[in-house]
C-alpha cells in the first residue's frame, strides 16, 4: 500500500483562543455526541476535546484528543506566551501516561478526536458547531498525501491495553473469556 | 434509570463528622421537580420554625438543578437554601458557574450540610469518596485565594469550589459563597456556612449523566442555540441597550450606563443625578472597563458572555458578574475605577454586592447626621475612598462598629437606635433591596415587591417590559414574535399599555392584569430555580430562548417525566406555595408584604390593598397571605395544611383567619 498518492480531505478546527469564553459546551456536547446511543449520557471527562483553562491567569486552550502514546516524553515542555505560562504539556494532544486527559474515566482507554463522523456526516464537529463565539471554527482542504491504512478504535484500544498488562495477558484473557462465553 | 437527576444526595454532619450517600425518591422529583423545589420540601421537613439560623439544626442546602449537567444550554446553577440570618426566612441564593454540573457528575444532586464542625474544615467530593478535611490553614483567607490553595492542595486542577472568604467566618449576615465568576450572595447563606465552620466545598466528578429522550432533548438545544443566535442579531428596540440583549444585564460589555447612573439611586439609595451621564463621563468609564477587563466570561455550558475577568494593575485578578460594576461606585458616589478596586477585596470577603455597599453608604449617612461620631468610628479616614475600604475592613472583621453593621442596615438601625431607623429606609423582610426610588406607583412592581420570597426585584421580574413603550406601533411591533406569553391576552394588554391617560399607571394594567402578569414572571422564576437554568435565559429578560411552551419538553426528554404546561404550572405553583409555607410558619404574615415607604412617591394605600387582596386570592392564600386549606388540597400539600391547623395558623374554618393572624392584623 506504500507510495500511492491519494487525494484526501484534510479536516481543520482552527481554535482562536483569545475568543474561548471557557464555558466547556463543546467537552460537554463532545461526550455527548460519542455517547452509546448517540446523545444518551453527557460527562466531559469523556471528551475528547479539553478545555485547559486557569481562569484567573486568563488561560484558555481548547486542545482536542489526538494519538495513544503508550510512553511519555523523555522531558516536558512549558510555553510563556505573552507573558502567560501555561501548564506543562497544555498544547499537547496525546492521550499519555503523564496525564489523565483523553482517557476513558472508568476503562482508561484512549480517546481520539474522530471529528464527529457520522452517517449522514455531520455539517461540523459537535463541538464547532456549539461554540457560538467562534474560538473553534471549521475549515476543511484537500491534500495530496501518502495512502496509509489507519488504525481501527479497537485495535488503538487493544494496543493500549496491551501496552498496559504486556501482550500475552491479553491474549490469555481473551481466550479464557470466549472459552466461558462458548461454555 | 434516573435521568437528569442522579438520584442520590450526600447528607453531611458536620458535628458528627458523618457522610451518607441517600438515594432520593423519584415521587418528589415528580412533585417538586429538583433544585429550589426538593430543597423547600427538605427544609420544611427537617427544619422546624423553632430552629434558628445559626443552629447546629438548621440545614444549609448545596444543590444542582434538575437539568443540571445535560447539555440543556446554559443550564448550570447551584441553588443554596438554608435559613438567613437576616430575613429569619427561608433563603435561596443560587450562582452560576461550574459546580452544580461537577457536582452531578460526581454522582450527586445535593449536598445537605447539618450539624456544626468543632474546627473549621472543608469537604472534598472526589466521585464516591468524600472526606472532610481540615481547614485551620485556610482561615482568614479570601473565598477565590481558599479555591485555588485546594486546588493546589487537592492536585486537582478540574475540581470546583465553593467557598466563604472571612465575611462568612465572622458570620456577616450579608456573606456570599463564592465560586470563581459566580455567587450566591443574598440572604447571608455564607454566615450560615460560615457558622457551620465549613470553609469550602471542593467536588469532581467523571461520571455520566443520563436523559431520558437523547434526540429530543438535543434537537430543543439546538433550537436553543439557534434563537440565541437570532436574538444576539436582534435586539429589544425601544429599552435601554443593558436590557436589549440575552443574559443578565451586559455590564461587563455595554458601556452605555445612562439608564443605571439616572434611574437608580446614588449613596444610601438617596439621590438621583438625572444629568449625570455626559459625553464625558461615558468616555472615562469606558476607558475605565477597557482597561481592566480582560476577557469575557461565562459559566458552563453557555455561550453568554456576562462576566469578566478583571485586572486592576496592582491588585490580584478576580471575576465579575453584572451588577457589582456599579453598586459599589454609586454607594461611595465615586467612579468606576474605584469600584472595580474595591469589589476586588468585596469579592475575596465573599460579601453581597447589593446589602455591603448599601450598608457602608448608611453608615456614613449616619455618620454625617451626627448618630454615629467619632467615636464610634476611631480612626477612619477623612476621604471617601479610605472610609468605603475601612468600613468594609470594620463590618467584615466584625471590629467596633463594623460588628454593628455587619448585621445588614435593618439590624443596625435596630441596635444603633438614636432615630437611626430612618436611614434603614431601603428594606423588605429586613434586606436592602436595589437602590431605586421611583415616582409613580407600579402596580405590577408593587405586587413583585411585597410578595416576591427571594425578596429582590431581579429575582422575580423580567418576561413583561418594565414600561410601555411610547407609540400604539411600536407596542404592536413588539408583541409580533412575543412567543413567550403564556395566553395571548398579555399582548393585547401591553398593546393597551399607555404612557399617559386612562391606560396608565397605578390603574392600568388593572388589577386582574396585574395579578396574572406577576404570576407569570414569578412562575417562570421558580421553573429556572427548580431546574439550575440561569435566568439571563429564561425568566429575567424579554423575550427569552426558554419559556413555558418548550419548558415541560426539556423535562419530559431530559428527565423523562411527563410534563405538559399546566403539569409544570403546577409543580412550580407546587413548590412555590411551600417556599410561603416554610416562611409562614416562620411567621411572615401580610404586615411584612410591603415596599420600602419611598419606593414611589406616589402610593395608592386602597389600590395597594386591593391589588394585594386579589393577589391573595389569585394565588390561594387568605387575607393574611396564608395558603388556604383548600388550594394547599389542589395542590397535593395536605401535610402543610394539617401542620398549619396545629399549630393554629390556620382554623378548621377555611378563609377565616385564626385568633393569632386576627389579633395580629388589629395591631396594624
Amino acid at each position: 500500500m506504500q507510495g500511492q498518492k491519494k487525494k484526501k480531505i484534510v479536516k481543520t478546527i482552527k481554535v482562536d483562543v483569545d475568543k474561548c469564553n471557557g464555558c466547556r459546551a463543546c467537552e460537554l456536547v463532545c461526550s455527548a455526541f460519542h455517547a452509546q446511543p448517540k446523545y444518551s449520557s453527557n460527562n466531559p471527562a469523556r471528551s475528547r476535546i479539553r478545555v485547559i483553562r486557569d481562569p484567573l491567569r486568563d488561560i484558555y486552550i481548547p486542545v482536542y484528543a489526538g494519538d495513544y502514546t503508550a510512553a511519555e516524553c523523555a522531558g516536558r515542555d512549558k510555553y510563556v506566551i505573552d507573558g502567560k505560562e501555561y501548564e506543562e504539556c497544555a498544547f499537547c494532544r496525546a492521550s499519555c501516561p503523564s496525564r489523565d486527559i483523553f482517557k476513558e474515566p472508568d476503562s482508561s482507554l484512549p480517546l481520539k478526536c474522530d471529528m464527529c463522523e457520522d452517517d449522514p456526516p455531520q455539517k461540523e464537529p459537535l463541538c464547532v458547531q456549539w461554540c457560538l463565539n467562534d474560538a473553534l471554527i471549521y475549515e476543511e482542504r484537500e491534500e495530496e498525501v501518502e495512502e496509509e491504512e489507519e488504525l481501527e478504535e479497537l485495535e488503538i484500544g487493544l494496543e493500549s491495553l496491551a501496552d498496559k498488562y504486556g501482550f500475552d495477558k491479553i491474549i490469555d484473557t481473551i481466550a479464557r473469556m470466549s472459552m466461558s462465553k462458548k461454555g | 434509570m434516573r435521568y437528569a437527576e442522579t438520584g442520590f444526595n450526600l447528607e453531611v454532619d458536620l458535628s458528627r463528622g458523618n457522610i451518607e450517600r441517600v438515594e432520593t425518591d423519584p415521587k418528589e422529583t415528580e412533585l417538586y421537580l429538583g433544585g429550589l423545589g426538593t430543597n423547600a420540601k427538605i427544609l420544611w421537613d427537617r427544619v422546624p420554625p423553632e430552629v434558628e439560623p445559626f443552629s447546629p439544626d438548621n440545614l444549609l442546602i448545596f444543590s444542582a438543578g434538575l437539568l443540571c449537567g445535560t447539555p440543556a444550554v446554559g443550564c448550570n446553577r447551584t441553588i443554596v437554601s438554608t435559613i438567613s440570618p437576616q430575613t429569619l426566612l427561608m433563603a435561596y441564593s443560587m450562582m452560576g458557574g461550574f459546580w452544580a454540573p461537577e457536582l452531578k457528575y460526581a454522582g450527586y444532586d445535593k449536598v445537605i450540610i447539618r450539624g456544626k464542625s468543632p474546627n473549621l474544615v472543608y469537604l472534598w467530593i472526589n466521585n464516591d469518596k468524600v472526606e472532610i478535611r481540615d481547614a485551620s490553614h485556610l482561615q482568614g483567607k479570601g473565598a477565590i485565594e481558599t479555591a485555588e490553595l485546594i486546588l493546589q492542595e487537592l492536585k486537582e486542577p478540574k475540581a470546583q469550589v465553593s467557598a466563604i472568604g472571612l465575611a462568612g467566618e465572622n458570620r456577616v449576615y450579608f456573606a456570599s459563597v463564592e465560586q470563581g465568576r459566580s455567587s450566591a450572595s443574598r440572604g447571608g447563606i455564607g454566615a450560615v456556612m460560615g457558622d457551620k465552620r465549613l470553609k469550602a466545598i471542593a467536588v469532581r466528578g467523571t461520571k455520566d449523566v443520563n436523559v431520558a429522550r437523547p434526540d429530543e432533548l438535543m434537537e430543543l438545544c439546538n433550537e436553543v442555540l439557534e434563537y440565541i443566535k437570532v436574538r444576539a442579531e436582534n435586539p429589544i428596540k425601544g429599552v435601554p441597550p443593558i436590557l436589549a440583549g440575552l443574559g443578565s444585564p451586559q455590564e461587563m460589555a455595554v458601556h452605555d450606563e445612562e439608564w443605571h447612573t439616572t434611574n437608580f439611586a446614588w449613596g444610601n439609595a438617596r439621590y438621583r443625578k438625572k444629568d449625570y451621564w455626559t459625553e464625558e463621563v461615558a468616555k472615562k468609564w469606558s476607558e475605565s472597563l477597557e482597561s481592566v477587563r480582560e476577557r469575557f466570561v461565562s459559566c458552563y455550558n453557555c455561550p453568554m458572555k456576562c462576566g469578566a475577568t478583571i485586572n486592576v494593575p496592582g491588585i490580584s485578578t478576580y471575576m465579575m458578574k453584572c451588577y457589582s460594576k456599579l453598586t459599589y461606585t454609586m454607594a461611595s458616589m465615586t467612579d468606576l475605577d474605584f469600584g472595580f478596586k474595591i469589589a476586588q477585596r468585596a469579592t475575596e470577603y465573599g460579601v453581597d454586592a447589593f446589602s455591603t455597599p448599601q450598608v457602608m453608604a448608611f453608615a456614613l449617612e449616619l455618620y454625617e447626621a451626627g448618630i454615629l461620631t467619632d467615636k464610634d468610628m476611631p480612626g477612619m479616614p477623612p476621604d471617601i475612598e479610605g472610609r468605603f475600604y475601612w468600613l468594609l475592613d470594620r463590618i467584615v472583621q466584625r471590629e467596633e462598629i463594623g460588628d454593628v453593621l455587619a448585621n445588614g442596615t435593618y439590624w443596625a438601625a435596630q441596635k444603633i437606635g438614636k432615630g437611626a431607623e430612618a436611614y434603614a429606609h431601603n428594606n423588605i423582610k429586613k434586606h436592602e433591596q436595589l437602590p431605586l426610588k421611583l415616582g409613580m406607583l407600579n402596580p405590577i412592581y408593587f405586587l413583585m415587591y411585597c410578595t416576591g420570597e427571594k425578596i429582590n426585584i431581579t429575582q422575580i421580574e423580567g418576561q413583561f417590559p418594565q414600561a410601555p413603550f411610547p407609540t400604539r406601533e411600536e407596542r404592536e411591533e413588539f408583541v409580533k414574535d412575543w412567543i413567550q406569553v403564556p395566553d395571548k391576552k398579555f399582548k393585547q394588554w401591553f398593546v393597551d399599555w399607555e404612557l399617559r391617560g386612562e391606560n396608565s399607571i397605578p390603574y392600568y394594567p388593572t388589577v386582574e392584569m396585574s395579578c396574572d402578569i406577576v404570576d407569570w414572571q414569578e412562575k417562570m422564576h421558580y421553573i429556572d430555580d427548580a431546574l439550575g437554568m440561569c435566568a439571563g435565559l429564561s425568566s429575567f429578560p424579554l423575550k427569552p430562548p426558554y419559556h413555558i411552551h418548550n419548558y415541560p419538553k426539556f423535562i419530559s426528554s431530559g428527565a423523562g417525566i411527563d410534563m405538559d404546561e399546566a403539569g409544570l404550572s403546577q409543580a412550580a405553583k407546587r413548590y412555590r406555595t411551600l417556599v410561603r409555607a416554610v416562611n409562614i410558619r416562620r411567621g411572615m404574615r401580610r404586615k411584612d408584604e410591603k415596599p420600602p415607604e419611598d419606593h414611589w412617591k406616589k402610593r395608592f394605600p386602597e389600590l395597594e390593598a386591593k391589588l394585594l387582596d386579589e393577589y391573595y386570592k389569585f394565588k390561594g392564600w387568605n387575607k393574611q397571605g396564608i395558603p388556604t386549606k383548600e388550594s394547599l388540597h389542589e395542590l397535593s400539600l395536605d401535610y402543610v395544611s394539617e401542620d398549619f391547623l396545629q399549630r393554629g395558623i390556620l382554623t378548621d374554618n377555611e378563609g377565616t383567619p385564626s385568633e393569632e393572624t386576627l389579633a395580629e392584623e388589629e395591631k396594624k
